[in-house]
């Protein structure tokens, strides 16, 4: 009996061990194709140890991709995170039309990116899209969204909000219904008032539940590819060319596999050490929250 | 060691790894080539005479990218199972996801499908790692090839442009036969003649005078009838394809080269002072005539707002127009016209030209079921009906080119066949065939979007040029 007492641990977390495997295998092994110089023009491949990575920082492509990945990820999150708890703190109060509009309010997340992506490409056309004609009153009719480098990003990172912020306020939205109610019925009896009682209660407590909104999002927009390259290929010039764009570019369509999979891997890094940070905030304002409460 | 089942390995682990990276969630790649070429092709076990039903009960998997021409293959196919006892499956996806998926497919080093449709410029992407079948072999052997194939009726330049020694660099027309010839696309100026009437404007014999009509349109149409009409519609979206059809056919036109070879060394030429300038005066041109948010611009918004009266001139495939001109298909209908459009300085008519091709997976089983469906689909008895009860034009064939019925139904197009027959002879691939064309051509078309947005050319080519250097030198 004690042997199999002992063993059982163990036994429990073999499922657990083979998913993990399952996913580690193949990054490793990815990451150890990266050390070579797989192309379709090169199928039998040489090692060339850390050559592709030292192409990859060595050329300015990836550093304005970076560059527009950094802007595109903290533009999206950004927005997403002031709007969601915005909307939030809107539904929040009990009403018909609240109720109502929560479950309009999904419909963005229940589209695919790239479809929203080409509907918005389609509103956006500066002679027959919808958004030009409803500006035309205002003498706004002719802007052309995505031909500037500047409208291109902007133009993607408002696609991403209009998909995206609902999800940051269904979470924001959970949060605020699961605070406890006697602070604010302590404040309210204090005669606080509403933007002393949103400071001090109402923005502590919430927090944690905005940071994890934060981290879904932030990482989600470092990884965007169907959005951009739906609304623009990357263009004008290379303005949109994100690093998944990049990687995308090289790996599939230039077919530099290795060289490819190195932009991933970079990438990946990125993700990983941003997602370390902001969770090891979330700690901490968990903490603070749990205080305050 | 057994390299299908080490290259399987490498796809699927490779696949699995992009996957789990954060980068390429929506694709993936594989690593299926390889370097071993056989000495001998599959076409020489094939003896005997001809026959058509030799491979009676073979099913063969097509991969086919959604086009007028598969339409037209589609309906036919009946006819081809009817002649041989070949079944024929297929898949058919919209193009923009078409080559990715066959790339992919081909890479994975896998037969899932043992034919497929694919563009000359592909012979140079798929042709060095091995994933295509020489044809050529097939084509020359008479067991396998009947005397109707008539290989002597294509045009010659569309055979040769599918032909290639797989040496960056190296002429077309030389080497293995990578694909057939099925459809192609001269890329010529179509115009809306009902504003050219009313403006008092005749197609445009010189570049100069075409981005002079394009501007006069832009400004001037809309105030006489043509409400929103622009000049000119070319593509512009960051992609390969915004070079390959008016810009590259005006570039050639112009004496300009892609690159210049020497020793079999490759030396980007699209920084020259020349080319400079007539990049400078492309992008001058689309400013001033071409369409608002150019820069998403593929052949679909073109030929569309051809159609939709919304450009009074498309400078683009024939086809492009064609599909707009064909009675009740669009608003302008009847009233689009073709002209070869500008000559160059020295009256260069030089044309570039896409061809929709039909090639074998090298990795087929079944190789000689499958070159009786391409030999039928590129035969003159299906093209013939493609091209006359179907929208399957150009003809890749003279004789179907020739044919009066073929002409009959095409000759209430203004000026159709007179610009097909003015430019056939000068029309051929004008870029340089090397393995990182998709590369060089989508930096291209970047950099001509930002010269568009108003750097300069100058800087904007020489570091286009710099960066091709390293990858193609």
């Amino acid at each position: 009996m004690g042997w199999r007492l002992a063993l059982r641990p163990y036994v429990l977390i073999v499922p657990a061990l083979l998913l993990t495997c399952g996913i580690l295998y193949p990054f490793g092994l990815g990451l150890y194709y990266t050390l070579f110089d797989f192309s379709a023009s090169k199928p039998q491949p040489d090692m060339v140890r850390f050559e592709n990575y030292q192409t990859v920082f060595t050329q300015e492509a990836f550093w304005n991709s970076a560059w527009v990945t950094v802007l595109y990820a903290v533009g999206a999150a950004a927005v997403e995170t002031v709007l969601g708890v915005a909307v939030a703190l809107l539904l929040h109060r009990s009403s018909l039309v609240g109720r109502v509009l929560e479950k309009i309010l999904i419909l963005p997340l229940m589209i695919a990116p790239v479809i929203a992506a080409i509907i918005w490409k389609l509103m956006l056309q500066p002679s027959v899209g919808v958004v030009n004609h409803l500006l035309r009153p205002f003498g706004l009719g002719g802007v052309q969204w995505t031909d500037t480098p500047t409208g291109a990003l902007l133009s993607s990172i408002a696609v991403d909000v209009w998909v995206y912020t609902p999800f940051v306020a269904i979470l924001a939205l959970a949060g605020l219904r699961s605070l406890p109610t006697s602070p604010f019925e302590a404040a309210a009896v204090d005669g606080a008032g509403w933007w002393y009682t949103f400071r001090r209660l109402t923005l502590p407590m919430l927090w944690p539940y905005v940071l994890v909104a934060v981290i879904f999002r932030f990482m989600d927009s470092l990884k965007v590819f169907d959005i951009i390259y739906a609304l623009t290929e990357g263009g004008p010039g290379d303005s949109t060319v994100v690093l998944q764009i990049r990687a995308y570019l090289e790996a599939i369509r230039f077919q530099r596999y290795s060289f490819g999979i190195s932009y991933t891997i970079v990438l990946w890094a990125v993700v990983y050490l941003a997602a370390m940070v902001l969770v090891k905030h979330l700690g901490k304002i968990q903490r603070k929250a749990a205080e305050a409460k | 060691m057994d390299t299908h089942v080490h290259d399987r390995r490498r796809f699927l682990a490779l696949s699995a790894a992009l996957a789990a990276t954060p980068a390429l969630t929506a694709c993936g790649a594989g690593f299926g080539g390889d370097d071993s070429k056989s000495d001998g092709s599959a076409a020489d076990d094939v003896t005997g005479s001809f026959d058509w039903k030799r491979e009676k009960g073979t099913t063969v998997k097509a991969l086919l990218n959604k086009h007028p021409y598969t339409d037209a293959l589609i309906a036919d196919l009946k006819s081809f199972t009817e002649r041989t006892g070949i079944k024929v499956e297929y898949d058919v996806f919209p193009e923009d996801n078409y080559f990715d998926k066959l790339t992919v497919d081909l890479s994975s080093g896998r037969a899932s499908y043992d034919v497929f449709m694919l563009g000359a410029y592909m012979v140079w992407q798929y042709g060095p790692p091995g994933w295509l079948e020489d044809l050529g072999p097939w084509m020359r052997n008479a067991s396998a090839t009947g005397s109707e194939w008539d290989q002597a009726d294509f045009f010659p330049n569309l055979l040769q442009a599918d032909q290639w020694s797989l040496k960056a660099g190296a002429p077309l027309g030389q080497g293995g036969q990578y694909a057939l010839p099925w459809g192609w696309e001269t890329n010529v100026v179509a115009y809306n003649t009902d504003v050219f009437k009313k403006l008092g404007l005749k197609p445009a014999e010189t570049f100069d005078e075409l981005r002079d009509i394009a501007g006069v349109i832009k400004r001037k149409a809309p105030g006489a009838g043509f409400d929103g009409m622009y000049g000119i519609a070319v593509r512009g979206s960051r992609s390969w394809a915004t070079i390959h059809p008016g810009f590259m056919t005006m570039y050639a036109r112009n004496g300009l080269k892609d690159f210049t070879v020497r020793d079999g060394k490759l030396t980007p030429a699209m920084n020259t002072p020349e080319a400079v300038a007539f990049t400078e005066d492309w992008a001058g041109m689309v400013k001033q005539g071409g369409p608002p948010s150019w820069t998403s611009y593929t052949w679909y918004q073109c030929s569309s707002d051809l159609g939709a009266k919304k450009a009074g001139m498309l400078f683009d495939a024939d086809t492009a127009a064609y599909f707009q001109a064909v009675e009740g298909a669009s608003p302008a209908s009847g009233k689009i016209a073709f002209h070869p459009g500008p000559k160059g300085p020295d009256g260069s008519l030089a044309t570039n030209m896409w061809i929709w091709s039909l090639g074998m997976n090298a990795k087929s089983k079944k190789k000689s079921a499958s070159w009786l469906f391409l030999q039928w689909a590129t035969g003159k008895e299906h093209l013939r009906r493609s091209a006359i009860t179907h929208n399957h034009i150009d003809p890749v064939r003279r004789s179907i080119a020739d044919d009066p019925a073929y002409k009959d139904k095409m000759k209430h197009l203004p000026g159709f066949i007179e610009t097909f027959e003015t430019v056939v002879d000068q029309t051929k691939i004008q870029f340089t065939p090397q393995a990182q064309f998709f590369d060089a051509t989508t930096s291209w078309a970047a950099a001509l979007q930002e010269i568009y947005g108003g750097k300069g050319a100058e800087s904007v080519l020489g570091r286009l040029a710099g960066d091709l250097a390293d990858k193609v030198g």
